[in-house]
């Protein structure tokens, strides 16, 4: 079932330099229970597009429409999805410290969460809740460290206890933003391994937002790919490490060093992203493409909705990483090009 | 596996024509400037205030009245009164019959001469000892750092009474009072401003590369704190105006027969019940100069905003 | 080429208001000893605080070491012209956006080697020659460091370590700044120049995946010591130093299946502080494997055959089977920190 439905996002801010169009066109549907993978580059506008929907992103002009249970976020007025927010979608941000009050304990804040939210709770009842949140992502001594403030916990016990927060009200939605990028590889596989845990228990859906393909692979059930602030293609999780069809896609996943120590040479992605002021007429990629074509230029490609979609014009049977593959995707573009 | 692959792979960006310089950050900063509307008014008073000090002896010359010229006869009425605003004398005349414009228009000259020399003078010590103390650290510093705190404590009135009782009022001693009571406030700006820099990697870089500390100081560190000091020193330059103006009135600043605003200040208050404009107009230029020096300085502050030059 | 042994780099913590007393020390290199050959690329992993970096730095003569030796060509660096030293030995650096001076342009702080090391003729030229050499525009060269990308931007500072003709490069974590199809671009252009110039790296890194495809050597670092070091295949097909064991699986791989595959040795807590570090064998805390003696006594490098160095009293066989459960042994002083 949908828990959350975003159509044709669009988030512009206009700067002195000109309007930034930081989402152009986003669509995507979490069900509920599932995790939503979105993976970019920074400024490809996969933060920008969760920020707006949490209302988070003040003075932008957004358009679009964000329907969470029924309800468009975007159309809400500010009380109500505040109250929303924290009790029925959560965030989790890459830096805890950021988002955590320095000048109160961390119980303090869990504490305040639930009394904000169900106001008839009693200061003990949110305090033992708060204890048992922090027991539940593996904080040790809960009842002594619910005391402490935010910067006497380590990095990975500062994410631990955002996510207790985040879960403090049994959020039917997680939104998570970069949570790992800040650790080191031993604690994120800590936390990623918590959150999946979690989620599992507690049935929540999960937006995981990153830059790293790596977690991508281990938590997403479908996953997003943008590029300079649209979607690209969308596809199950497995369909598209094994079987990408955007020329993007497949240039992401052929920069990263090979995890079997194959040490063919690396084939990145020329050149660089666009700017945003300015986006490239046609396919936004078409500058960095191998296989660019001549209509590349000027139209831009659709995203087709169902399982698996890609924004490109190569025919969808050109499927799949391998020199065969681009072989026959070269070979179709220069077609084309003729 | 050749080069050129590599060196392809960056290549092939939309580009903008070869060989044209970068807009700098100084560039850039220009032109944020320049759609400042505030301070492209304020650059347009100063620059018209300087004319008109510059043209100071046309305007003597036009009206026939030397800036220290007395006319008993035409300035000053029967009763011994100074004349207002007339065709002779445009401002009016004060006590002693000298023609209040041209007065100002000189004084205009001592002002601006003095706010700006004091604020290049604090400037240049504020910086060398303020980026020295940064730099270098340790007791340099501890000590640099604990005479900024005596000089930035002491009661600099009282002071400037003193030295001129001692030595003498006049230009120099004016200068060289207001620099110095300026100078700590830019040193210690520069110095913290210093401080965040010398973590920065690329003075890591600089060293990796062998620099020695005094290049490093003036080519990587200076250019970076070109843009607190303008800011800072735009700032100062009001202030020493102020504080001229102060000295002047307590009869401690350049000769008195000289013209200064503070002076002609000082000798409107025996008038301003008969002549308000006597009081008005130099009071009214000093506010007009003050403040546009103030929000030129704000204006270049927002135009050199470090937030802006990272990306 | 460049020989290093027991290297020790301190980092006294001062406090007091107007005499400073020591009150403790930051024990960031403790006891180093490897050795770089000419031509190869010796890898440095390791999480956060482990002191690669400032190995680094020491390696590179930008920190004085607290104890220990370092030798390049044999010759002691404490004793060498520091000029003649800078013009062998160069380094990278990592944050592309902080490593360049922001008010100067690119020609010139390219150019600064040059007039530091007051070397004569067309300076110009040879800047233009270097910018060409690493995929910049050389009509570039009177542009400012904002005007260009991030990658753009690791070309310029490779550029500048290149400028005085270096035998030894140390890259401190040069890609991980960058977006993942830029950082392609860079190792590619990294490994190329190594062909072509005959260059010699150190190549620090805390991503698994790309110190392997660069690495032809990898040590693997730990609070302020190295725990083992191997040639790049062995290290990573058959690690012996539990840490390394740990750190292997934790490391997510842009490859959902084996991804999956992969059994993940989850380690207990975080990184205790380098301030008090623990005795004995310093992972005894986190270790799945230790007993008693990890506690007591410090294990040493020990070559277990093909150059290959492990620091473990207890190394992990081939085929043995790690468990994420940590044993419960007599804990003496030091409470893991978590």
């Amino acid at each position: 079932m949908t828990l959350l439905e975003v159509q044709d996002l669009r988030v512009t801010f206009r700067t002195p330099d000109g309007d930034v169009q930081a989402v152009r066109g986003v669509t995507f549907a979490v069900e509920r229970g599932r995790t939503l993978g979105i993976v970019g580059e920074s400024g490809s506008g996969k933060s920008v597009s969760t920020q707006t929907l949490m209302g988070l992103t003040r003075g932008a002009v957004v358009s679009g429409s964000a329907r969470f249970e029924g309800k468009d976020l975007l159309a809400l007025p500010p009380d109500q999805l505040r109250r929303l927010r924290g009790a029925e979608i959560s965030m989790i941000f890459q830096d805890p410290l950021t988002s955590l009050h320095p000048l109160y304990t961390i119980g303090w804040q869990i504490m305040e969460m639930i009394r904000i939210h169900e106001p008839s709770t009693s200061k003990e009842q949110a305090r033992k809740r708060a204890v048992e949140q922090l027991a539940l992502v593996g904080i040790p001594q809960p009842d002594q460290r619910v005391n402490d403030y935010p910067h006497q916990f380590s990095g990975g016990m500062r994410q631990r206890a955002m996510i207790a927060m985040a879960l403090a009200l049994n959020p039917k939605l997680i939104i998570a933003d970069e949570p790992t990028t800040a650790l080191d590889a031993t604690v994120q596989a800590q936390i990623l391994d918590l959150m999946a845990r979690l989620q599992k228990e507690f049935d929540t859906a999960l937006i995981m937002i990153t830059h790293d393909l790596g977690v991508i692979a281990d938590m997403a059930d479908d996953v997003l790919v943008m590029y300079a602030g649209k979607p690209v293609e969308h596809a199950r999780r497995r369909e598209l490490y094994y079987a990408p069809h955007h020329p993007y896609t497949v240039g992401l996943l052929e920069s990263v060093p090979s995890a079997t120590g194959d040490k063919t040479r690396l084939r990145p992605v020329p050149g660089q992203p666009p700017s945003l002021l300015s986006p490239p007429a046609g396919c936004s990629f078409h500058p960095r493409c191998r296989y660019v074509m001549p209509q590349c230029r000027v139209d831009e490609p659709p995203l087709p909705a169902g399982q698996h979609g890609s924004a490109c014009w190569l025919p969808s049977d050109l499927v799949g990483i391998g020199p065969e593959v681009a072989a026959r995707r070269q070979e179709a573009s220069r077609a084309q090009r003729d | 596996m050749s080069l050129t692959e590599a060196q392809a792979e960056a290549e092939h960006l939309p580009e903008q024509p070869p060989g044209v310089p970068g807009k700098g950050p100084w560039r850039l900063a220009w032109e944020r400037l320049r759609r400042d509307r505030a301070a492209m008014i304020s650059l347009a008073v100063i620059a018209v205030i300087v004319l008109l000090a510059l043209l100071a002896p046309v305007f003597a010359a036009i009206t026939g009245h030397g800036p220290q010229d007395q006319f008993p006869s035409e300035g000053v009425t029967p009763e011994g009164l100074p004349v207002g605003p007339s065709a002779t004398f445009w401002l009016g005349a004060d006590g002693l019959g000298r023609d209040l414009l041209v007065r100002m228009l000189y004084g205009a000259r001592i002002s601006l001469f003095v706010g700006i020399v004091s604020t290049l003078l604090a400037t240049v010590f504020g910086v060398i000892i303020g980026m020295v103390a940064g730099f270098y650290g340790g007791w340099v510093d501890t000590l640099l750092a604990r005479v900024l705190d005596v000089v930035l404590s002491f009661p600099y009135l009282l002071v400037a009474i003193v030295l001129a009782a001692v030595y003498g009022a006049g230009l120099p001693l004016l200068i060289f009072v207001i620099a110095f009571f300026s100078f700590a406030a830019m040193a210690r700006i520069v110095r913290g401003q210093t401080i965040a820099y010398r973590e920065r990697e690329f003075i890591e870089a600089a060293r990796s590369l062998g620099a020695g500390k005094v290049r490093t100081m003036f080519v990587d560190v200076l250019p970076n704190l070109i843009a607190p000091v303008t800011v800072l020193a735009s700032l100062l330059i009001p202030t020493s105006i102020v504080f001229e103006a102060t000295l002047s009135y307590l009869g401690l600043g350049v000769d008195p027969r000289t013209p200064s605003w503070g002076a002609i200040l000082y000798e409107a208050t025996d008038y301003y019940r008969v002549a308000p404009g006597l009081l008005l107009f130099p009071a009214l230029m000093l506010l007009i100069t003050t403040l546009a020096f103030n929000l030129l300085g704000d204006g270049v502050r927002d135009a050199l905003d470090p937030r802006a030059d990272r990306r | 080429m460049l020989s290093v042994t027991d290297v020790r780099k301190y980092f006294p913590i001062k406090e007091g208001l107007f005499i400073k007393k020591e009150v403790g020390r930051v024990h960031a290199v403790d006891g180093v000893s490897l050795e770089v050959r000419a031509g190869e690329t010796l890898g440095i992993v390791g999480e956060s605080g482990c002191g690669k970096s400032t190995l680094a730095r020491c390696i590179t003569g930008l920190h004085h070491v607290t104890a220990g030796r370092i030798e390049f060509d044999g010759k002691d660096i404490a004793t060498l012209d520091p000029k003649a030293f800078r013009r062998d030995v160069q380094m990278i650096f990592q944050d592309p956006y902080g490593s360049l001076n922001p008010r100067r342009r690119v020609g010139s702080i390219i150019a600064d080697p040059l007039k530091i090391h007051r070397i004569e003729g067309d300076t110009r030229k040879r800047v233009q020659e270097l910018m060409a050499l690493v995929g910049l525009n050389p009509e570039h060269y009177n542009r400012f460091p904002a005007e260009f990308s991030g990658g753009q931007r690791q070309r310029i500072g490779i550029a500048r370590a290149l400028a005085l003709n270096p035998r030894l490069v140390v890259c401190d974590e040069p890609v991980s700044a960058l977006d993942v199809s830029i950082q392609a671009q860079v190792i590619n252009l990294l490994t190329d120049l190594q062909d072509q110039l005959g260059l010699t790296y150190v190549f620090i890194a805390h991503d698994l995946s790309v110190v392997r495809y660069v690495s032809d050597r990898v040590a693997v670092m730990y609070l302020g010591q190295v725990v083992e070091l191997a040639v790049g295949e062995d290290l990573y097909k058959t690690p012996r130093h539990p840490y390394t064991n740990a750190l292997l699986s934790a490391a997510s791989v842009a490859d959902p299946d084996l991804s999956a595959k992969r059994e993940r040795i989850v380690l207990m807590g975080d990184v205790p502080s380098p301030i008090n570090p623990p005795t004995g064998c310093r992972f005894h805390p986190r270790c799945p494997k230790a007993r008693e003696r990890c506690v007591a006594e410090m294990p040493l490098l020990i070559d277990s055959g093909n150059g290959h160095l492990t620091a473990c009293h207890f190394p992990v066989q081939p085929g043995e089977h790690l468990t994420s459960e940590h044993p419960q042994i007599q804990q003496q002083s030091t409470e893991p920190q978590l």
